[in-house]
């Protein structure tokens, strides 16, 4: 089991706050990696460096690297474009843009050079069946995308993060804004899409990430207090804090 | 001890509950409500006396032959149609102008620029811009565009002025518009590896395309009714174009200056013909913006 991306000694700081303190971690390729943690450990902080997310915040710097297939993505002369193309991402509030469905999943592919409308039509309809959306939406791909339910938005948007065949998917809180039956059926796309990708996920959630994660990593106050196997973390976690968050005693 | 509780148990009786049909009169309530109704009232009067005597002045005189031909001395006939023409040549190369700036000005202002002292000062200066009266715009206009520049009395001068007098108005609209559009928006667009201005080009501009609209649509009304700062730069001429390519360099009036003319000269019938045509006009272009920012919303 190799690691597709590694974060060494990582350091983010917004403006004067440090927000993650000397965090070192592997997110291991083909496994759902969730990150867990009280509202402000710095656990989407965290998400976001993995794709440089956070370089539309204006006032943050980053130190320590992270490593994706051995190349680290804070590099100068890396081109952003590329990188978010090989590490994707899904927010927490589904984000359809206000065009029609086709046109959304369409979005990346031709952003990254592809014109032709055969491949169009192939790449949205195979995205569409990665995201389980198809079925419920092949009869009105031309309608706008707002119209979608909220369960089927945030399928759309993974749909579409799918579309330009990342190799890693970022996933910030991706059922936060659903009901349980979409929560569920996102949790499923999420194992099945571990056959293919790389996930990392931020969760409030504690028995998602049991759910869904083979690893979990544990962030208090911009710590990173500890990573091991899920069933570790939660049934024998070394640390007390970790102990203390998964009990409930506190967060 | 017990004092108190008899106070409390008076006090709880004298708030027996008042009955909901009961009504209670109160006397500073009917008269700021009277007061209120007058000058909602006198407001609605004086816009609709306004317009009502405009248009019942003017429209008598405005004739098929007065919107299609120019006025003539020797058979001692008035038409407006170089006016027409004149205005259209006045809208169309202030917008030419204008809406590329203030649209890009208000997206380097938003998107690019870094939040800190200099945005602000150049959003304020651009709000003081907007309370400028337009004659220093003309005066302005005049000694730049005229003099310095060389064109002199010339459309194309009146115009330049004109866009100064705009941007404001698209900045600020622009800004609003690209305001609403939702941070989740970019953050999609960025996650697919979108750039800067890829995203502007495929999200925000379509997103804002109801504000941008509305912006231009108020504009054309301030440019339409706009006097003051075209008699210093594009100057009184009336005059059909005896070369369209080239009538932009020659001197022009629009409506609004054509009306100042007639009233300067005491020829009231033709100046409310004018002001008919000006206020229909101006009304129609409102409606058009509202329908606009409207459409937006649903």
């Amino acid at each position: 089991m190799t690691d597709k991306m590694t974060a060494t000694h990582l350091d983010f700081y917004y403006g004067q706050t440090h927000a993650l303190k000397d965090v070192t971690l592997p997110i291991k390729e083909h496994r759902v990696t969730a990150f867990i943690g009280p509202s402000g450990c710095g656990k989407s902080t965290f998400l976001r460096t993995l794709n440089r997310m956070n370089d539309l915040v204006e006032g943050t710097r980053v130190e320590g690297e992270i490593l994706l297939d051995g190349e680290n993505i804070y590099a100068p002369n890396v081109d952003v474009t590329t990188l978010r193309k090989r590490v994707g991402m899904v927010f927490q509030r589904p984000n359809p843009f206000p065009m029609s469905i086709y046109d959304n999943i369409a979005y990346g592919p031709r952003l990254h050079g592809i014109r032709k409308k055969s491949d169009l039509d192939a790449i949205v309809e195979q995205s569409l069946k990665g995201a389980a959306l198809f079925d419920e939406v092949k009869d009105r791909l031309k309608r706008s995308a707002l119209s979608l339910s909220g369960g089927q938005q945030q399928r759309l948007c993974i749909a579409r993060a799918l579309a330009v065949e990342p190799e890693v998917l970022l996933m910030d809180e991706p059922t936060a804004a659903l009901d349980p039956i979409s929560t569920q059926k996102v949790e499923e796309l999420i194992l099945e899409l571990k056959k293919a990708y790389t996930v990392a996920i931020v969760t409030h959630n504690m028995q998602q990430a049991a759910r869904v994660s083979d690893f979990t990593a544990f962030f208090l106050v911009g710590e990173m207090v500890e990573f091991d196997e899920t069933h570790q973390i939660f049934n024998a976690p070394a640390d007390n804090r970790t102990a203390d968050y998964i009990g409930g005693r506190f967060g | 001890m017990t004092v108190n509780t008899a106070a409390r148990s008076a006090a709880v009786a004298a708030r027996r509950p008042r009955s909901l049909t009961e009504t209670r009169f109160r006397p500073m309530d009917l008269i700021l409500k009277c007061l209120c109704i007058l000058a909602g009232a006198v407001t609605i009067a004086m816009v609709a006396g306004l317009i009502g005597y405009i248009l019942a002045t003017g429209l008598p005189n405005v004739t098929w032959e007065f919107l299609t031909t120019e006025e003539s001395a020797l058979n001692r006939t008035y038409g407006i149609l170089p006016n027409i023409i004149n205005t259209l040549y006045t809208i169309v190369i202030t917008l030419v102008v204008a809406a590329p700036l203030g649209v890009g000005g208000a997206i380097y202002l938003n998107e690019y620029a870094k939040k800190g002292r200099l945005t602000k000062i150049i959003e304020f200066t651009t709000e003081a811009l907007a309370g400028i009266p337009s004659i220093i715009y003309g005066l302005f206009g005049m000694m730049v565009f005229n003099n310095t520049f060389g064109f002199g009395y010339s459309i194309i001068s009146g115009c330049l002025t004109l866009s100064i007098m705009v941007l404001p108005t698209i900045i600020r609209t622009t800004q609003e518009a690209l305001r609403t559009v939702p941070v989740g928006y970019r953050e999609g667009a960025a996650g697919l590896g979108a750039s800067k201005w890829h995203t502007i080009r495929t999200i925000l501009i379509p997103c804002c395309k109801g504000g941008i609209i509305t912006s231009l649509i108020l504009s054309i009304g301030r440019i339409v009714g706009e006097s003051a700062a075209l008699i210093f730069t594009a100057g009184i001429a009336a005059n059909l174009p005896t070369n369209w390519l080239t009538h932009a360099g020659s001197s022009g009036a629009t409506f609004a200056v054509q009306l100042y003319q007639y009233a300067d000269q005491g020829r009231n019938d033709v100046s409310f013909a004018i002001a008919a045509v000006l206020v229909i006009l101006v009304l129609a272009i409102n409606l058009l913006a509202r329908l606009c920012s409207g459409r937006k919303k649903a």
